[in-house]
């Protein structure tokens, strides 16, 4: 399955009831790679995200055609069960959004919610999120203190540590340093390095230095078509597209 | 030089100032009448009867002058179990309802519910106790009853449940609906389905509005009367344990025996109403305590937090 991308996106439409907000979108995405998506707001990259796991579902009067294949599931398929689609797709929001609850209940939500339910299976889960998002030093003393008395940053890490907690294959980060101040946004682009070894990752950023350092892929979509794809470097360096080059370089957007 | 149209607003002025001040004298006054009534009749006659005579007697007989006996405890044991039973069923029914019309059915169909529900609120107790009379007793009676008694606790909880639901279920949806969506999202972007979501997180998020919800309804189940005489049978028996005992309420106590009593009887009415009154008051002082302690971390909260990063309701 090797030659197989992790996720085909074949034609996809999608409409806000009359509003269309993508416009035949065709990429892939391999597996182990982070892929950025740039490009004004209001384009669609939030919209396309969100198609992955299927968050769609909650806005009314959103249709989407064509087909995205996750591991050669289509995800639009009946039969497919979302929430264990969305076990499988984790992902962390434009706001930090810790539940009112301890670090170690945001941590252990997610294993809860699928079947584990014993202190000493989920002890080890809530230790190992935590230290895959780089967090664990920082709270390990704290985990039953409320996730929302953290900094911005870390209960961004939180965020990411939790949706680890599931096991997911894919993480969505949808401007995940946004709300951040620069060097919890240091801290996550690192983080993504090194998540880049267990799991795939797709990002939205407004931010070009990003996109540039972190990710292999990038994409550029513009008022809901996706203009330009392909390596990130080469992205940067020589565009295809000539609105794309003048959104990376700064003369609009 | 005041011309004769300025001196006439500021004299209006004037007027207004001491009429708003009146109004609020008058509010005021009036707790204090009542306050100073309840204690000035009900002390003495509470230390004639003697305190725990009164609070702890268990025999209440007014009928024979010659033997008579003021103990109010079934009254109370009847007010704490009749409510707690009412709040127990009237919570959980309120809960799910929040719950169901918050997440679980169309928004159309969730507005106009809530507004039928807040109709049950303008409903006159009387109607509510003629409902029970008429409906809940004979169907209780017919079938379910163990003892062939429709009247009795569980009628009145049932009738009082009822009563107390439209609170439950608006407050509880206000304290959901003010909890932030983007927690709900990101449950079910972790694999949760909608009942864990809200049961999950929603719901423990709102939970200091659905306390004060309960608070208030306690309030509104322990002061009802007309609709709780009306189903609850009214003997003076200490309750025990049977939901279909015929027993006596505080407040039914007092409107049973008000009407007609006269003179050590009558006294003993008002000191029921003064134990009445401190229950009451315990109630409201504990829902001031439960709102203030849920304002404080807010207060607290550090500059560099997210503002939006509190369970707050309200
Ligand atoms: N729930 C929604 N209902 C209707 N229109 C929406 C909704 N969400 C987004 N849109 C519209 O779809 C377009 C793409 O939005 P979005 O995907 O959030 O953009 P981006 O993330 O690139 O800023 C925008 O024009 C936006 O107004
Ligand atoms: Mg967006």
């Amino acid at each position: 399955m090797s030659e197989q991308p992790l996720i085909n996106v074949a034609n996809v439409n999608l409409f806000y009831s009359d509003f269309q907000a993508l416009k035949d979108i065709n990429l892939s995405i391999a597996e182990n790679e982070i892929t950025a998506f740039i490009g004004p707001s209001g384009c669609g990259k939030t919209t396309l995200l969100k198609c992955f796991n299927r968050m769609t579902d909650l806005v009314e009067g959103c249709k989407v055609n064509g087909t995205i294949t996750i591991d050669g599931q289509d995800v639009f398929d009946k039969s497919v069960d979302v929430n264990l689609l969305r076990k499988d797709v984790g992902m962390v929001f434009q706001k930090p959004n810790p539940f009112p609850m301890s670090i170690y209940d945001n941590i252990a939500f997610g294993p809860r919610t699928h079947g584990i339910r014993k202190r000493k299976d989920l002890d080890p889960i809530v230790t190992q999120s935590l230290q895959r998002a780089g967090i664990w030093n920082e709270v390990k003393n704290n985990l039953f203190k409320s996730a929302l008395s953290v900094s911005g940053g870390q209960q961004q890490r939180i965020c990411i540590a939790r949706a680890l907690a599931v096991e997911p294959k894919i993480l969505l980060m949808d401007e995940p340093t946004s709300a951040l101040d620069p060097i919890s946004t240091g801290v996550i682009e690192e983080l993504c390095q090194e998540l880049k070894e267990q799991f795939t990752i797709v990002i939205v950023t407004h931010n070009m230095q990003q996109a540039a350092r972190i990710s292999d892929k990038t994409a550029f979509f513009l008022l809901g078509e996706m203009l330009e794809f392909g390596e990130t470097q080469k992205v940067f360096s020589k565009p295809e597209n000539e609105k794309c080059e003048r959104y990376i370089t700064g003369k609009f957007g | 030089m005041i011309r004769p149209f300025y001196r006439f607003i500021r004299a209006r002025e004037k007027l207004m100032k001491v009429l708003f001040l009146l109004s609020s004298v008058f509010a005021v006054l009036a707790l204090l009448v009542i306050f100073l009534f309840l204690m000035m009749r009900g002390i003495p006659s509470i230390a004639n009867i003697g305190f725990f005579r009164f609070v702890f007697g268990t025999r209440w007989s007014v009928s024979d002058p010659n033997n008579q006996s003021f103990g109010i405890l079934p009254m109370i044991v009847g007010s704490i179990y009749v409510t707690a039973l009412a709040t127990l069923i009237g919570v959980t029914i309120g809960l799910f309802t929040a719950v169901f019309l918050y997440k679980f059915c169309p928004k159309k169909i969730a507005k106009g519910v809530r507004q039928l529900i807040n109709l049950l609120a303008g409903i006159p107790s009387v109607v509510y106790g003629l409902f029970g009379v008429m409906v809940i007793v004979p169907f209780l009676r017919n079938n379910v009853s163990s003892n062939g008694m429709g009247h009795g606790v569980l009628a009145a909880s049932i009738i009082l449940a009822i009563m107390i639901l439209p609170t439950i279920v608006s407050i509880t949806l206000d304290a959901l609906h003010a909890a932030p969506e983007h927690y709900y999202e990101g449950a079910l972007a972790l694999g949760a389905s909608k009942e864990r979501a809200v049961f999950g997180v929603m719901l423990p998020s709102a939970k200091s509005g659905v306390f004060a919800a309960v608070v208030l309804a306690v309030g509104r189940a322990i002061g009802e009367t007309m609709a709780v005489i009306m189903v609850i049978g009214g003997s003076p028996e200490m309750p025990n344990g049977s939901l279909f005992q015929s027993i006596r309420t505080l407040t039914a106590n007092i409107a049973l025996g008000a009407m007609e009593a006269t003179g050590s009887i009558l006294d003993a009415m008002i000191a029921t109403g003064v134990i009445l009154f401190v229950f009451t008051l315990f109630i409201n002082v504990g829902f001031n305590l439960i709102k203030n302690k849920k304002k404080k971390p807010n207060k607290k909260k550090k500059p560099d937090k997210e503002e939006e990063a509190t369970d707050e309701v309200g």
